[in-house]
């Protein structure tokens, strides 16, 4: 097959793309350009695409002897990607930006281009598994537990997956470690990146107040209805964050306050004990299907953070919406991050969370 | 089999030019040293020297050697607008050309931005020429300011060669330095320094078959410069760094032979790229030529030059599938960690970015033959149908 690698500079998308060259398909180099922003192409160590992790990138494709361009998805991933972000912490949740991203960016704009340009498929880094199975193509979860990626691919349906090649699924990365050092990367000891990529700096909330500007309102206590501080603008904040709240410990008991609601209609953060915390009704909408939709209830497994733990749940599917009633409460579940469900290892699909609450 | 179509950017090396350079590589001898070593090497240096001086119309001692066209540029826009300011602090004014090379218009920018300098851009007409009343009007609103006027000889993007000595009489009739940079006009166009009456001149010796890293600023004698490189002061205490014996040696060998046969060259390549243009245009594929196009032409535009614009692509999808197809050529606008943006020379000649979008840069030179043009226009087709799937999803 004619596939291009989605080459980021570093060293999982390096060894994924050598794989597909080992195993005999016509490998092309491919370099998002994510951002314009000099600052960004400069500064950063690792972040979309400094000029940095485009010239690792381009010395992986030298070393494979592979051809290697950039593309310019830039306006794309503005748009799709970070004013998405901006727009959803406007609107009181927390999204998911890498999610976003293989949705719209990696299985969408540099796949819908590649298929035109002739090519078959994208292989990228990521680590998830591709099985055949009897309805085609499904999701895995990766064989290393702490890698596993396929939470942020649960996006993508069954056409984006019979496209995509994930080479790595099946190790751990240690051993992709110990391949790039043995192939003669550079990158092979590269530092992993955590941070979101266009915030380099890693201060979100900066960044937020910088495209959203100050807009000041109350902090609430979420028993008693008083309001016990203020805020700066409530896209600071996220359901089950404990830190940089600002409130007049004086009006409250010695008991840690974690923000339990963000109320961006009200321009309200409503604050409360561990104890208000934890849900078990969960509800979401945008449903993106890796294979066939469930109908009816099915016992699944949900997943409603990136590295959080797999929780046994039921999920029922109405229309375009869907309601996942976990076994137990789970904390600190935001608004606007998914719900990723799967049937063992399958990923089943994937839900925006819109609302949450208590069964009982 | 691939087919090298990308000559402005740089061209094979000539066979008697590697021949040289590796002949004077081999030779140990610093030019500026006093022994017999050092002598030999100078001696290389100087004919050279003399070689290039008569090549391009000037005196020998009008040829300063530098790195390359880039600082060649920025020694006669920084160095001039320098000394013009250091003799009369009210010359702060440039003016230079809007579709220039980075290495003018960089500088140019570096110098308003950081140094206090103001500027004036000559905007092109829709062909993509300079228009010599437009410099006559902005001399005459600034008579008093203008530090130096830089406008290049023929335009490394669209191919387009600008009226150097109508410019340049202009230019001193207010008494202000004229500033060309000639690099990509030097391999087929009849370029003489003296005739053009350019106080200063930018040339380099990949673009006629020299290494990279070597290259000149021919400044007349009486032209004042700040030295942008402090050392040793090598060439006329204007630029310092150890000569470049071997390239210096190269360059003087590729430029003899450019100029040798360069009329007849200038007319098989412009053959060549009048068949591959009107064959482009022949392929019922809605491409332009940029600018003003007339077959036959190489006197208004490069001989070498095609620049097509394909609607509905992105250029980056074009260089693509025709490098797959074995077709190497360019988009011809500057890069940005490898992304191609929107060319400032197609915005200035009054082209929306989608339009500019979709340029390709098809450069012909001493190697071309006949197959290069087939291979381009067999690969068309059925690259530009599959760029403008590709199109929609950038």
């Amino acid at each position: 097959m004619r596939v291009v690698a989605a080459m980021s500079g570093g060293v999982d998308s390096a060894v994924a793309a050598s794989r597909m060259l080992d195993a005999g398909h016509e490998v092309v180099g491919v370099h998002l350009a994510l951002s314009r922003s000099a600052a960004t192409l400069r500064e950063s160590a690792r972040g979309c695409c400094t000029l940095e992790d485009a010239g690792d990138a381009r010395r992986v494709a030298d070393r494979l002897g592979i051809p290697f361009y950039v593309w310019d998805l830039a306006a794309r991933f503005e748009r799709d990607v970070v004013d998405d972000f901006v727009a959803e912490y406007a609107a009181g949740r927390t999204p998911n930006p890498c999610l976003r991203c293989n949705e719209k960016i990696k299985f969408a704009g540099l796949l819908d281009k590649a298929l035109a340009l002739g090519f078959d498929a994208v292989a990228t880094g990521h680590y998830a598994q591709v099985v055949e199975g009897p309805a085609g193509r499904e999701l895995h979860r990766a064989v290393d537990p702490a890698k596993d990626q396929s939470y942020v691919l649960g996006v993508l349906d069954a056409d984006q997956l019979a496209r995509s090649f994930f080479p790595l699924g099946d190790s751990l990365k240690s051993q992709v470690r110990e391949e790039a050092a043995a192939r003669g990367f550079a990158v092979a000891k590269k530092p992993d990146s955590h941070d979101i990529c266009f915030i380099p700096d890693g201060d979100t909330r900066g960044f937020l107040a910088r495209r959203l500007g100050e807009r000041p309102g109350d902090l609430v206590d979420a028993v008693s209805g008083e309001v016990v501080g203020a805020h700066a603008g409530t896209h600071g904040f996220t359901v089950g964050q404990r830190r940089g709240l600002g409130v007049d410990r004086s009006r409250l008991d010695g008991e840690p306050r974690y923000v339990v609601e963000v109320d961006a209609p009200r321009n309200r953060v409503v604050i409360g004990t561990a104890d208000l915390l934890g849900v078990d009704l969960v509800e979401g909408a945008h449903l993106r299907w890796c294979g066939p939709a469930p109908t009816g209830e099915v016992a699944v497994g949900a997943q409603v953070r990136a590295h959080g733990a797999e929780v046994p749940a039921t999920a029922r599917v109405d229309g375009d919406a869907v309601q996942v009633r976990l076994a137990e409460r789970v904390r600190g579940v935001a608004p606007g991050q998914s719900v990723v469900l799967y049937d063992g290892t399958r990923v089943v699909g994937s839900a925006t969370i819109t609302g949450t609450g208590r069964a009982g | 089999m691939t087919h090298y179509l990308d000559h402005a950017a740089t061209t094979p090396m000539l066979p008697a030019a590697v021949e040289a350079f590796v002949e004077s590589s081999g030779r140990v001898g610093n030019a500026s040293s006093l022994h017999t070593a050092g002598r030999a090497a100078r001696k290389t240096v100087e004919e050279s020297r003399e070689r290039i001086a008569a090549a391009l119309g000037c005196r020998p001692s009008e040829v300063v050697f530098t790195s390359g066209g880039t600082e060649a540029d920025n020694l006669a826009v920084k160095g001039t607008w320098g000394a013009r300011r250091d003799a009369d602090p009210g010359r702060t004014r440039i003016v230079a050309g809007g579709i220039e090379h980075h290495a003018v218009l960089d500088p140019v920018e570096f110098l308003v931005e950081r140094r206090g300098a103001a500027v004036s851009w000559l905007e092109p007409d829709r062909c993509g020429h300079i228009g010599v009343d437009d410099l006559r009007a902005v001399l005459d609103a600034h008579a008093d300011e203008a530090a130096v006027v830089s406008v290049m000889w023929a335009n490394n993007e669209v191919g387009t060669v600008q009226p150097v000595a109508e410019l340049a009489a202009v230019a001193h009739e207010y008494g202000v330095p004229f500033h060309t940079d000639a690099i990509q006009a030097v391999p087929h166009l009849p370029v003489r320094f003296d005739a053009s009456g350019a106080d200063l001149m930018a040339v380099t010796a990949h673009k006629v078959g020299g290494p990279v890293g070597v290259g000149a600023l021919v400044a007349r004698r009486d032209a004042a410069l700040v030295p942008q490189l402090h050392g040793g002061g090598q060439e006329r205490q204007v630029r310092s760094g150890t000569l470049d014996v071997a390239g210096i040696h190269a360059f003087a060998v590729a430029l003899d032979e450019t100029v040798a046969v360069r009329d007849v060259e200038a007319k098989r390549v412009l053959d060549l790229r009048d068949r591959l243009v009107e064959g482009a245009l022949g392929l019922d594929l809605g491409i332009t030529v940029s600018g003003c196009w007339t077959a036959g032409d190489g006197a208004e535009r490069l001989p070498g030059n095609a620049h097509l614009l394909v609607p509905g692509c992105e250029g980056d999808s074009l260089l693509y599938l025709l490098d797959a197809a074995g077709v190497e050529c360019s988009t011809g606008s500057a890069c940005q960690a490898g992304v191609p943006q929107p060319s400032h020379v197609l915005l200035a000649m009054g082209y929306s970015e989608t339009e500019a979008r979709g340029a390709l840069r098809l450069t012909l030179g001493h190697t071309s033959t006949d197959a290069d043009v087939d291979a381009a226009l067999a690969a068309l087709p059925g690259v530009v149908e599959r760029a403008r799937r590709a199109g929609g999803f950038g």
